[in-house]
């Protein structure tokens, strides 16, 4: 994972630059929540541009930092989504909770 | 076109650990490669048998030592899965399969594995003994697009 965070908007950017499952969700979540205790962001931004697989360990993965990042008082959003991915969220609901955001890495 | 006399199957066995969910979902789409999936075929696929696959280690097993077994069928453009374990089971399978139903929330589980794999694949098929194990049979027609543009070109020659 990628990590970026812009001190003037208090954003924190997450690239995910991995394959979504049960195993590597591990890693991420650890790394993502040290991440996001450690800047107090007020935006945090899941970039997916680099996934290339997700299963159903991703929705629980989001969802998980989504109830963090609101406890902190801050919001979460999503951007980049494949195909694949956007399908697998929309199936869980998750997208009514959480939204997709025009974020360009560069 | 001679037919041909056996058919096309691979057996796969491996521990269950969730390192090996990635081993697993890569051994099957490239068996089933043969049958000249669209990359969203394959992408299905892959995630359907990550789904059998996380079950049979984190529910079965209980991420404790056991075999995931995989056995794959190619017949005509059908490939057949079977993902199997000698876990703990299931104990009523409707519950199980509803959708966002988890008995490990604090896992952050969604509990949208066999919604996935319905929505997925074609059919899924769900067999499971409390304390013996579970089996979950799984069937995808990749559709042969090749072919029907193949058809339509002769079509287009004959006019």
């Amino acid at each position: 994972m990628e990590s970026e965070f812009f001190e003037k908007d208090k954003l924190l950017v997450l690239k995910i630059v991995d394959e979504i499952d049960e195993f590597s969700a591990q890693k991420i979540r650890r790394e993502a929540d040290y991440e996001i205790k450690r800047h107090m962001p007020r935006k945090v931004i899941f970039d997916f541009d680099s996934v290339t697989f997700m299963d159903s360990a991703g929705i629980g993965l989001i969802l998980g930092r989504y109830k963090f990042v609101n406890i902190l008082g801050g919001k979460l959003e999503v951007a980049n989504l494949t195909q694949s991915v956007k399908r697998i969220f929309e199936m869980s609901g998750l997208l009514k909770l959480i939204p997709i955001t025009n974020y360009i890495n560069n | 076109m001679i037919k041909e006399q056996f058919e096309n199957e691979m057996k796969l066995e491996f521990t269950s650990k969730s390192s090996n969910e990635a081993f697993a979902r890569i051994a099957v789409a490239a068996f089933v490669s043969q049958l000249d999936p669209t990359i969203e075929e394959l992408a299905d696929i892959k995630t359907a048998v990550s789904e059998a696959v996380t079950n049979s280690i984190i529910h079965g097993y209980e991420n404790k030592q056991g075999i995931v077994k995989i056995c794959g069928k190619l017949k005509d453009n059908k490939i057949i899965l079977e993902i199997s374990d000698s876990g703990k089971g299931i104990e009523n399978i409707d519950v199980a399969k509803e959708p966002l139903y988890t008995t490990k929330p604090n896992l952050e589980r969604s509990g949208m594995g066999f919604t996935i794999m319905e929505s997925f694949m074609d059919k899924v098929e769900v067999e499971s003994i409390v304390d013996v194990g579970t089996k979950v049979t799984m069937e995808k027609t990749i559709k042969k697009e090749d072919l029907l543009d193949e058809e339509e070109l002769k079509i287009t020659t004959k006019e």
